[in-house]
């Protein structure tokens, strides 16, 4: 990230750095059950949550504090969405209510990832039994900000192009043509990547992937990141999609491509889906291998 | 190339599969989402999709999946259109396969299938238990390759606020605002496609569905003069995870696999699940439905549970939930087959269905129901006739409806596995609908002057900023939250007059109270509570549909069910015997009188509904449903 860019509006008394201590408990305590986190009465818990505002893509962040009541089961959004209920800041002010992203609630769709105490994840998945009572939220790195936890992520859909990630159909209409077999290790194999919820967290956490405005001085040429290399590894393996296999590598060999990859290995770290991205990067290693030789001797 | 404009709302299966149609014949699809595309509530089907390949052994045919499919809709689905789509499903399945779909497999590589409720053949396709997700990454992937080709141009983040008709009442464009800027546009089509999926949101938060399922577009068309159809048949998932912010999908596929639904013969009995041995569990689906088990259809399935539940008592604890239970089945074999829902278990529920029995309890999931589309039948075939134009037509000209917001194919009762298929094959038939439409159109939409198109969107700001400048009171969140207890306990998986109609005068009381909204921001910039807002006035508005169709229909026919005018099954399975055949009498006068499709329309004063017939020419709806 670059420099926070706050003015610190409203009611955060501590800077980011000091006030970790309530937030960070070890996991076993935190498993351990609500008697480390839950400071009033155990039938009216609340946290604090600590939201990294913006109220436009060109005005600057700032934080604010506010206090929600918890009920069993609660993970980040369903607080985000009871805040709405009731948009007050921790002196009691009102303010506008938070804007973010959700949609399926189950992990599914994407929509909701953000930085949850520094780590990039889905909120919804991010059960608020796991976490301290104080929350840091802050809207996913990388990427412009909309309002708020609120980000823009069109480059992620700008790379799956940028990589042709599809099988090149004749047309959508019945052909009365199967696709080959697939063995079913092999099904295993890519299923694992097909899984892929486009939540942009390997970004985020990926020290290779420039920020956005980095990004938009090279048009097309800076780091394409997991994300997108995962479905090359993906379409390069389907019966069809092997077809234009050379063209995927040759774009992932462009400036921006495969070697552009540091191995920090973040991204396996914060796949909610546990895909397996550093492997993909490895086998599309070896693919541009054998396509550089092919190039060069024109095979 | 003609080079027609085409627009399509929505960029679940439905709206991708039109796009794809319409695109990949050289016209221009501007499609228009909520959110980023593939984030749609398509994403979240979880167990599967039905095509007939008799792969297992078992003789499957696709005259079986017509007579399953149309039965389990308790015949009130119009047959033309069924039959079609069941003849249909295969050539979808190819065409997915095509794309990359990462189907599951057979030791042979080829298509695995796996049962599913209401059918007692393999008929399920399927990726894991994310194939919703699967299939959305097939045709999202093909349409990104035309929106790279110029043929597809995404509008991200706008929301639909209304149709655009010229003099004739022809739909010419819509308008639409940027959720970003709150600017408030019209655009011009030669047609448009809605496909705004489903509105499980007006039971939020007892609903497996997404939150932008609001069902808000299709209240908007309605009115503007579509007709709604079907609105009291709304689906209640048997298995959903108890949840206070949502109820998650536990996909069908998890009894299709082997799951047993049981309680504890004592509901005081507090051991741990898996120490009450066997001859103190009551597998009541077992036990009641002895022919389909645990795999009857979802609306049977959720009446038993809340049988046993509401009106037995005999819920664990005494409390509204049953046990969903793997851990009879193997391992390894569990979670290859349905590993993407254990790990939702898993993550919101704390334990491993692998290790101690899931409990759930039903929830709302899908709308049978939905804008009214036409067909054409074909008498040769005694389906659709391919490519005509009035193929999924709503009654708006130049309006087509495909997915979920339809009320197409599934009658009272959808069964499992027949949504992703009915999403993908409605969006493919009503992409192929409106080419057609654009080959008879003698002018397009260019040369209209600018009047209708300035005056919606002079309309659509009002109310913008009647909203951001009203002093009302009322929270738009809050009354989401009434809106949703009030369908939840009046409109929900049994019903009765009385409760009916307090539902009906409580939402004319909360659409009252939605006039008077409190935003609590002024911000001109992503403003969700803005766009929240009118969603809630026009969900009420959508569910004063629902309770006024369940009002008028008194009877029990699939997922709407009234005791009062039920006809118990005799308790003789016996065709021949006597009591079947008075039963049957009292089946076919019944028939006679309420085997026909609602139909609501837009009024001042509320939902004025009419009855159409059903097009039985397929097959004689001749089997009562029993599932016993």
């Amino acid at each position: 990230m670059t420099g926070i860019a706050g003015t610190d509006q409203l009611d955060i008394e501590r800077s980011l750095d000091s006030d970790g201590g309530g937030a960070r408990e070890t996991d076993a305590a935190k498993r351990a059950g609500t008697g480390t986190q839950c400071t009033d009465a155990a039938n009216s818990h609340t946290v604090e949550l600590r939201i990294r505002r913006q109220d436009t893509p060109s005005t600057a962040s700032y934080w604010q504090s506010v206090l929600v009541p918890v009920r069993p089961g609660d993970n980040v959004v369903s607080v985000l969405r009871t805040l709405r209920l009731n948009p007050v800041a921790r002196d009691g002010r009102r303010v506008d209510p938070v804007a973010f992203e959700h949609n399926c609630m189950e992990e599914v769709c994407g929509a909701c990832a953000m930085l949850i105490d520094g780590a990039p994840r889905p909120a919804c998945s991010a059960l608020l039994a796991e976490l301290g009572n104080v929350i840091r939220l802050e809207p996913l790195p990388k990427f412009p900000v909309v309002r708020d936890l609120m980000v823009d992520r069109a480059r992620l859909f700008e790379h799956l192009k940028r990589v042709r990630a599809w099988v090149r159909l004749d047309g959508p209409w019945d052909n009365h043509e199967r696709a080959p077999r697939i063995a079913q290790r092999q099904w295993a194999a890519d299923y694992l990547y097909s899984r892929c919820i486009n939540c942009g967290a390997c970004l985020a956490a990926c020290p290779q992937f420039p920020e956005s405005a980095t990004a938009a001085a090279r048009p097309g040429r800076t780091f394409l990141g997991p994300q997108a290399l995962a479905q090359v590894r993906l379409l390069n393996a389907h019966p069809l999609g092997r077809y234009d296999k050379a063209d995927r590598l040759q774009a992932i060999m462009a400036a921006g491509g495969l070697t552009d990859c540091g191995n920090a290995q973040n991204c396996v770290r914060v796949c909610p889906k546990q895909i397996p991205l550093t492997t993909a990067i490895g086998e599309l290693g070896r693919q541009t291998t054998v396509q550089a030789l092919k190039d060069l001797f024109g095979a | 190339m003609s080079g027609r404009r085409v627009i399509v709302v929505g960029g679940g299966l439905g709206g991708l599969w039109a796009t794809l149609t319409i695109a990949g014949s050289g016209h221009r699809v501007q499609l228009f989402s909520l959110f980023e595309v593939m984030r749609s509530h398509s994403v979240c089907a979880q167990g599967g999709i039905n095509a007939v390949l008799d792969g297992k052994g078992q003789h499957d045919s696709v005259a079986q999946h017509i007579l399953d499919t149309l039965k389990g809709g308790s015949w009130l689905a119009n047959q033309p259109p069924v039959k079609s789509l069941c003849e249909g499903a295969p050539g979808v399945i190819r065409t997915f396969e095509r794309m990359g779909v990462t189907f599951s497999r057979t030791p042979e590589g080829l298509l695995d299938q796996r049962l599913f409720g209401g059918v007692k053949n393999k008929r399920t396709c399927f990726a894991g238990a994310s194939t919703g997700q699967q299939l959305m990454h097939g045709v999202d992937q093909q349409v990104r390759r035309l929106e790279a080709e110029g043929l597809v141009q995404k509008h991200v983040w706008w929301e639909f606020l209304g149709l655009v008709k010229d003099q004739e009442g022809v739909c010419r464009g819509i308008v639409a605002m940027d959720l970003r800027s709150l600017q408030v546009q019209a655009f011009r089509a030669e047609a448009v496609v809605l496909a705004t999926g489903g509105l499980g949101q007006l039971y939020a938060p007892q609903t497996t569905c997404s939150t932008n399922s609001t069902g808000a577009a299709a209240s908007r068309v309605y009115q503007q003069g579509a007709h709604f159809a079907n609105a009291e048949f709304f689906q209640f998932h048997p298995t959903a995870m108890l949840g206070e912010d949502k109820t998650r999908l536990m996909s069908e596929a998890a009894r299709g696999e082997g799951g047993r639904v049981w309680v504890p013969k004592d509901p005081a009995d507090r051991r741990e699940p898996n120490r009450i041995p066997d001859a103190e569990r009551w597998y009541f689906l077992e036990d009641w439905y002895p022919a389909y088990g645990n795999t009857v259809p979802r609306d049977i399935a959720s009446r038993a549970i809340w049988r046993v539940c509401r009106e037995l008592g005999q819920g664990i604890g005494g409390d509204d939930r049953v046990y969903l239970d793997l851990t009879h089945l193997d391992r390894a074999f569990v979670e290859t087959r349905l590993g993407a829902i254990l790990s939702i278990y898993r993550k919101f529920a704390g334990t491993d269905p692998l290790e101690r029995p899931m409990e759930i309890f039903p929830a709302a999931h899908y709308a049978m129901g939905g804008l009214w589309v036409d067909f054409e039948h074909d008498p040769d075939t005694g389906g659709v006739k391919p490519g005509s134009p009035r193929n999924h037509a709503t009654s708006i000209p130049g309006l087509y409806a495909c997915g979920e917001c339809d009320y197409g194919y599934h009658g009272a009762n959808r069964l499992g596995a027949n949504s992703l298929l009915s999403a993908s094959y409605s969006g493919r038939v009503a992409g192929e609908a409106v080419l057609s439409h654009l080959a008879g159109l003698e002018r397009g939409a260019d040369g209209l002057p600018a009047t209708p198109f300035d005056a919606e969107v002079a309309r659509q700001q009002a109310i913008n900023h009647g909203l951001i400048t009203g002093r009302g009171r009322e929270n738009p969140f809050r009354l989401h939250e009434a809106l949703g207890a009030l369908m939840t306990s009046r409109v929900g998986v049994v019903r009765d007059n009385a409760s009916l109609d307090r539902a009906i005068a409580d939402l004319a009381e909360l659409e009252r109270r939605a006039a008077h909204i409190d935003l609590a921001e002024a911000s001109p910039w992503a403003n969700q509570t803005l766009a929240h807002a009118r969603q809630v006035q026009d969900m009420i508005r959508l569910a004063r549909v629902m309770a006024a169709s369940a009002r008028a229909r008194d009877e029990c026919r699939g997922a709407h069910y009234k005791p009062e005018f039920d006809l118990p099954l005799p308790s003789s399975k016996d065709p021949a015997s006597p009591e079947w055949q008075q039963y049957r009498a009292r089946w076919d006068a019944n028939n006679a009188r309420w085997l026909k499709t609602t139909v609501a329309e837009h009024n001042l004063d509320g939902p004025q509904i009419e009855f159409e017939p059903v097009d039985l020419s397929v097959l004689a709806p001749d089997q009562p449903r029993d599932y016993r």
